[in-house]
């Protein structure tokens, strides 16, 4: 069965290159991507999340928001019993990833990331379920 | 009278100018025309003005060096203002943050980390005092960029004004209110495409009415390229935009000359030097020949292509971030030999965060040389003729005018509703997202290389950037504002102004700047306009594809 990501943008955020270019790249990898839309909560990223039943919450996050918003999606998941791993990626300084990480974000991918890198780093959250 | 040559003409218009203290001689003393090219061919200051829109070009007066700015509270923002005054900046341009942008007051629940994040938080006419506090509205230009909340900021903005003694017809300056591309590519839309043209519709006939030295739209590419096009898509959507409202203000009943001089354009200057310039001669070739042309303008500002410039965002890295001011550099030159008007040099660290001032100044300084040190300034249009850059001149004009062909075919015949059509059905969206994905496979596959990114990538571990960090506090000084703003106001001047406001969008012949200029003046916030029109128009949203 092939790995479920559902990419989401939440906040007021409208960049969506950098969702549109990694779902693309999802895809090829053989995965299955669900995408949101723009403007969600993190409640109802969540609650998609769940619904879909899918393995990896994906969010883009380019406005600077990530401290705050990242950390609601991850709670938002967790207040429903869900363990669905939360990875970020967009504009994130290197100084914000022990913050992240210690709200239980499971991985950030920065600017340049390569599609190789996301696509095994997701793999490897995804494996020890399957 | 005899027929003039082409040379003749300009030579007059040239004799015309005001110059800028010369020398105009290369730095070993070779004297230098202000144009090269044989004397039956184009001029710059000539129809249809691929070599530019001014006889002199720069030797009569440099580009605006305006740097685009805006974090945190309106005082924060002021205080930048007034450092880019004194350090030689000669315009302002005023970043919003994301809620502003989205017309929500910065205590609205989906403005949770968002306050003064990329911009400044503007909720009511106390922000918009305290942000241009000290700073003379009658003697700088000013530009807005903003777009679905276009009307209301500039509604503000004229109250504000007219508060401290400037009267709306000495306002000079700009709003971005293109939000055609917002559909299509950046997304901080409001309402339905439709009702947000009304708005546009409103602000060019306002603007053309009582702001004589107002630019009522700045019709933009820069986001529809940062969203991933490529630069012939740029340039052709960016002008079909351009179209599109040149058809609406003559559907209202305003005359093209009354509207196309106002109009200004954005363009992007990306990385791939020579292409970057082609596109900016293209660009002023085709506006020139379907304003006068396909809409019948005959007043020859109707005809030139004024643009900004700002270099490209995404083509700037967090990998060995200081390398971007090379990247930057020789983006700002293209946007220079193309001609532009005014030019935005982005700094170093912006593909981390907004720029620290030391960051932001290097950026400025960058434009500084380019002005004063390379001599580039002194000859008009100097890659015209060369034989490379004329054939992708028109290359880039052919690829314009297939896609044009696209358009106008969406809309039976009209720009318009071509425009609006592409936007419905998810044509323009889809176009760029192909393209962004194409490009960004021919970096995973190491076709093509980003320094530092997939090659040249020692280095990459040192990380010593002091970068701009906003806080939490920011968001709650602004919350505390504007809990004030709505202590302090008169209750019953707000509801009246929402209720007139309420019942004049309901008429789509009434145009709303009055009423909004009237909401502006009694405190009522931008989130409160902004949902009173929307409990009228509704909201737009986008149907999710990949």
């Amino acid at each position: 069965m092939s790995v479920r990501v559902l990419v989401a943008k939440v906040g007021l955020d409208g960049h969506d290159r950098g969702i549109k270019v990694v779902a693309r790249l999802l895809r090829d990898a053989g995965m299955e991507v669900i995408y949101t839309g723009l403007f969600q909560t993190p409640e109802t990223v969540a609650i998609a999340a769940i619904q879909e039943d899918v393995d990896v919450v994906g969010l883009s996050l380019l406005s600077g928001a990530h401290l705050t918003l990242a950390p609601l999606v991850v709670r938002a998941l967790r207040e429903r019993g869900s363990d669905i791993p939360v990875v970020v990626g967009g504009i994130v300084p290197n100084n914000d990833l022990a913050d992240l990480e210690a709200a239980g974000v499971a991985a950030v991918f920065g600017p340049g990331a390569g599609a190789d890198h996301i696509v095994a780093t997701i793999n490897s959250l995804v494996a020890p379920s399957l | 009278m005899d027929e003039q040559s082409h040379y003749e003409k300009w030579h007059q218009a040239f004799e015309a100018s005001t110059l800028r203290k010369g020398p105009f001689t290369t730095m070993s003393g070779v004297p230098l025309e202000p144009v090269y090219g044989p004397k039956d061919g184009e001029f710059p200051g000539e129809f249809p003005y691929t070599r530019g829109v001014h006889a002199a070009m720069y030797r009569s007066r440099l580009w605006t060096m305006r740097m685009f700015a805006g974090f945190g509270t309106a005082i924060d923002t002021n205080t930048r203002f007034k450092e880019i005054i004194r350090s030689g900046g000669t315009g302002l341009s005023t970043a919003f943050d994301m809620p502003t942008l989205l017309g929500l007051d910065s205590d609205d629940p989906m403005s949770l980390g968002e306050v003064g994040r990329c911009g400044v938080a503007i909720d009511s006419l106390a922000d918009m005092r305290d942000l241009f506090a000290d700073i003379d509205l009658g003697a700088i230009t000013t530009s807005m960029t903003i777009n679905s909340p276009a009307a209301v900021m500039l509604a503000l903005f004229v109250a504000q004004a007219e508060e401290s003694g400037v009267s709306r017809d000495r306002l000079g300056g700009t709003l971005q209110n293109d939000i055609l591309k917002e559909y299509q590519a950046q997304k901080e839309f409001v309402f339905p495409p439709r009702q947000s043209m009304r708005l546009v519709r409103d602000t060019m006939a306002f603007t053309a009415a009582s702001m004589p030295k107002w630019n009522s739209i700045s019709v933009s590419g820069y986001h529809i390229r940062e969203a991933g096009s490529t630069a012939a898509e740029e340039l052709a959507f960016t002008l079909a935009n351009g179209f599109a409202y040149v058809e609406l203000a003559q559907e209202a009943g305003l005359a093209v000359d009354a509207v196309a001089p106002r109009l200004s354009f954005f363009f992007n200057a990306h990385i791939d030097f020579f292409e970057e310039i082609a596109k900016y001669r293209a660009a002023r070739r085709i506006w020139a020949k379907w304003m006068r042309g396909h809409y019948g303008a005959k007043d020859e500002r109707s005809w030139q292509l004024r643009f900004h410039t700002q270099t490209a965002g995404v083509s700037l890295t967090a990998q060995q971030p200081e390398i971007n001011i090379a990247r930057t550099a020789i983006e700002a030159l293209a946007g220079v030999l193309g001609g532009t008007q005014s030019l935005h040099t982005n700094s170093l660290d912006e593909a981390l965060a907004l720029p620290s001032e030391k960051a932001a100044r290097i950026a400025l300084r960058t434009q500084q040389i380019i002005a004063h040190e390379t001599n580039v300034v002194n000859v008009a249009d100097p890659l015209g003729g060369s034989w490379f850059v004329e054939e992708l001149t028109d290359e880039m004009e052919r690829q314009a005018e297939e896609l044009f062909a696209e358009i106008a075919a969406m809309g039976d015949g009209s720009m318009l509703e071509g425009c609006i059509k592409g936007i419905e059905e998810n044509w323009f969206q889809g176009r760029i997202a192909d393209s962004a994905y194409q490009l960004e496979r021919s970096f995973n596959q190491g076709e093509r290389t980003v320094v530092a990114v997939n090659d040249f990538v020692e280095g990459n571990d040192d990380d010593d950037l002091t970068i701009l960090r906003i806080t939490n506090e920011d968001e709650l000084k602004q919350r505390r504002r504007l809990d004030q703003v709505r202590r302090d106001r008169n209750d019953e001047e707000v509801r009246g102004a929402l209720e007139r406001l309420r019942t004049d969008a309901i008429d789509p012949e009434i145009n709303l700047m009055p009423a909004l200029i009237n909401a502006a003046k009694a405190y009522v916030t931008v989130g409160e306009m902004m949902s009173a029109m929307a409990s009228v128009f509704g909201r737009h949203v986008e149907v999710p594809s990949l």
